[in-house]
């Protein structure tokens, strides 16, 4: 084999990280590169192995009473949480350092390969220069890389891994250990009937919640643009100010207002119901009409965005398509459904599945109108409105059964990124994206 | 007038009616003598700004105290969010990069977990390290998840910009740093307005990562003290709940209908590219 200049300095730098900068007499650089790979390995040495091993066993001795002499002490076991982040940061740290050294390894190399050539070596000075150049995208990114590493990615695995273990009370750190147990949690929910009987129960309501709640709004939302958007309707802002001022409250006071309002007992509503001699719902109290109130509600909410989006897109319809159809001898309904719906439908179908999704994870309108309620006997810590959304929160906030909570969240990954997967191969980002990249 | 009309302007007197009638109702309840949600007759009968100075005096609720932690929170959160949202969004939107096309893939599956799932395992970590309860814990929170889901507004708006503008001001010799700074975080003024106050109105009024994150009542915001002022089981104080709610949404709505329209655009532009 031909050793040339390059090749040796690849070599020598992938033996220890800087020796080939040094080999290049760039000296700044060698000694910085190799003082970290210096302090990488002492890392390393120091705890990198044990770490790992503490992310694969999640600890191995448990909290226990042990006799020292003739008094009972409790000794503290290990705590298989702090083990298992412990395990995930040591790894995130190690995949960095595996990119700096490739990276010094690639920059020894073309360092090498410029002397070959006969050009001057970069200086120190250049090579941090570099940072405001060539590497200027990753000088800012850098911030916001290092927020979603550790505030998004971290625990998001954390919790994707909370799914393959019997983290959930009473089985808690740090008074018992947490072991992996594969794909039981997943194999419990389908078959167990406790668990089974909710996740269907729960499921189903979501997909109906979803599909009702997001054609309800859209329609709704459709219905008062288009007789709005009529030429000869009169005062057309004034009747979108007025119909827009839902969207304008926030969520939080105005599902609280209902809650108020729909109160079976001292809710205005029943008592206005009663003062009528009507004998008035149980609004949020029966599980049937609990369902109908949080669809109706959020359809109060929901309604006014439809409507102003596809206000926006009616006006771009052109004049002259309704009044070639009305020569043609369209009447209203046909002119509506042959032109305008295929039209704004198209228009707006990428929001309507942006739509579907928001609605499919729609925390508030569930939690703060009904927190899921009413309870149903035979449901494992949820109720009749409960979302999966919900519950989830529920499993983990108020009965702590964390892994299950994390199997339920990866479900809800996989029905999410597959609707915004469809949704992003139909954008035209994604088609440009294809094209620049 | 033919039917169709009539009819048309019968369905938008009711709509209008029924969009109207709940922000009335807390408004008149606010301004209402009593505690009773319920009065008989449509107006009520003595108005009375009482709710309002007890709300704010802070004798039974410390309204003051939320205010302050919600402006806290909110105000730091829009900082770094921001802060955040405009180097990352201006990164990927004008630089061609190794490992792009793998970070922005990264980025819209991170998009695609429930919002709260990263949220749960931080309170978990937080809970075991006995760290829960913490303005600044909520902040972080906050900020990391805004430049989350505001990154591709953010970089349609820089994919808008014809790069010819940076081009020519690299011959004029100016550096990355120079052409951020002087050349497109002016011209990002109406996107950064857009994200700041998206995020500040999200940490307003968010309830979720608040009652989740913060424990006690000397760190309660505005939406969690609102919140259990009226889902306490036995909670009687409506109308200073509703003085509270008119408090906390005047700004908002201001906020919403003067944002309206960048809202719809950001919307539309969002579905249109990305």
């Amino acid at each position: 084999m031909n050793w040339n200049r390059s090749t040796k300095a690849a070599a020598l730098s992938a033996l220890w990280m800087g020796a080939g900068q040094l080999y290049n007499r760039q000296y700044m650089k060698g000694l910085t590169l190799t003082a970290v790979g210096a302090a990488a390995v002492s890392w390393g040495a120091a705890g990198l192995i044990r770490r790992l091993h503490g992310l694969i066993t999640l600890g191995t001795a448990p909290r226990q009473m042990v006799k020292t002499g003739n008094q009972f002490r409790m000794t503290d076991g290990d705590h298989s949480i702090f083990l298992m982040i412990d395990g995930l940061i040591a790894l995130m740290i190690l995949l960095l350092l595996a990119g700096l050294y490739v990276f010094s390894i690639r920059d020894a190399k073309r360092q090498a390969c410029r002397t070959e050539r006969g050009e001057r070596l970069e200086t120190f000075r250049e090579s941090l220069l570099a940072l405001g150049g060539r590497h200027f995208p990753y000088l800012i990114l850098a911030l916001p890389l290092i927020a979603a590493l550790f505030l998004s990615v971290l625990p998001l695995l954390f919790s994707i891994l909370l799914a393959f273990t019997d983290f959930a009370a009473p089985n808690l750190p740090p008074a018992k250990l947490v072991n992996w147990v594969g794909l039981q949690n997943f194999t419990n929910l389908i078959s167990l009937r406790s668990w089974s009987r909710t996740f269907f129960g729960v499921f189903g309501w979501t997909v109906i919640w979803t599909l009702l709640s997001t054609v309800t709004t859209y329609f709704g939302g459709m219905v008062l643009a288009v007789l709005i958007h009529q030429p000869d309707v009169k005062f057309k802002a004034l009747w979108r100010t007025l119909l827009v001022i839902p969207f304008a409250l926030p969520n939080l006071v105005s599902l609280l207002i209902f809650r108020n309002l729909l109160n079976n007992q001292f809710g205005p509503v029943n008592q206005t119901l009663r003062l009528l001699g009507l004998e008035g719902l149980p609004w949020l109290t029966d599980p049937f009409w609990a369902k109908v109130t949080v669809l109706a509600v959020n359809m109060w909410i929901g309604v006014p965005l439809s409507m102003i989006l596809i206000s926006g897109v009616l006006t771009t319809i052109p004049r002259d398509l309704y009044e070639a159809a009305t020569v043609d001898g369209a009447s209203a309904w046909q002119r509506f459904s042959g032109i305008t719906l295929p039209l704004v439908l198209f228009t707006t179908a990428p929001i309507l599945i942006m739509q579907f999704a928001g609605n499919f994870n729609n925390f508030n309108v569930i939690f703060l109108l009904t927190e899921g309620n009413p309870a149903i006997s035979d449901y494992q810590y949820a109720g009749g409105t409960d979302l999966l959304v919900t519950w989830l929160y529920k499993l983990t906030l108020n009965n702590r059964q964390y892994n299950m909570a994390a199997v339920i969240g990866i479900l809800i990954f996989i029905i999410v990124a597959s609707l915004s997967i469809i949704n992003y191969r139909r954008s035209r980002s994604y088609r440009e994206e294809e094209m620049s990249a | 007038m033919n039917l169709r009309l009539i009819l048309t302007y019968v369905i938008l007197a009711a709509a209008s009616l029924a969009s109207l009638y709940p922000a009335l109702w807390i408004l008149l309840s606010s301004f209402k003598t009593g505690t009773s949600l319920y009065s008989e007759t449509l107006l009520p009968q003595g108005l009375t700004l009482d709710h309002y100075r007890e709300l704010l005096s802070g004798r039974k609720y410390d309204y003051l105290l939320w205010f302050r932690n919600t402006l806290k929170v909110a105000v730091f959160s829009t900082l770094f969010g921001t802060f955040l949202t405009l180097l990352g969004s201006y990164a990927v939107a004008r630089f061609r990069f190794v490992g792009r096309r793998y970070g922005l893939m990264g980025l819209l599956v991170l998009n695609m977990f429930p919002g709260f799932m990263s949220m749960i395992a931080i309170y978990v970590f937080l809970l075991q390290l006995n760290l829960l309860n913490s303005h600044w814990a909520l902040i972080l929170v906050y900020s990391s998840g805004s430049f989350l889901s505001n990154v591709f507004v953010a970089k349609g708006f820089y994919d808008t910009i014809p790069r010819s503008l940076d081009e020519a001001a690299r011959i004029d010799g100016a550096t990355n740093w120079q052409i951020f700074t002087r050349i497109m975080i002016p011209l990002s003024k109406p996107m950064l307005t857009y994200v700041s106050l998206v995020i500040f109105n999200g940490a307003w009024v968010d309830f979720i990562f608040a009652k989740l994150i913060l424990r006690t009542g000397d760190k309660t915001t505005l939406a969690i003290g609102l919140y259990d002022m009226v889902s306490r089981f036995n909670s009687t104080d409506f109308t200073i709940f509703a003085a509270g709610a008119v408090l906390l949404a005047v700004p908002v709505m201001i906020l919403f209908i003067w944002l309206q329209r960048f809202l719809v655009d950001g919307l539309t532009a969002g579905a249109a590219k990305g």
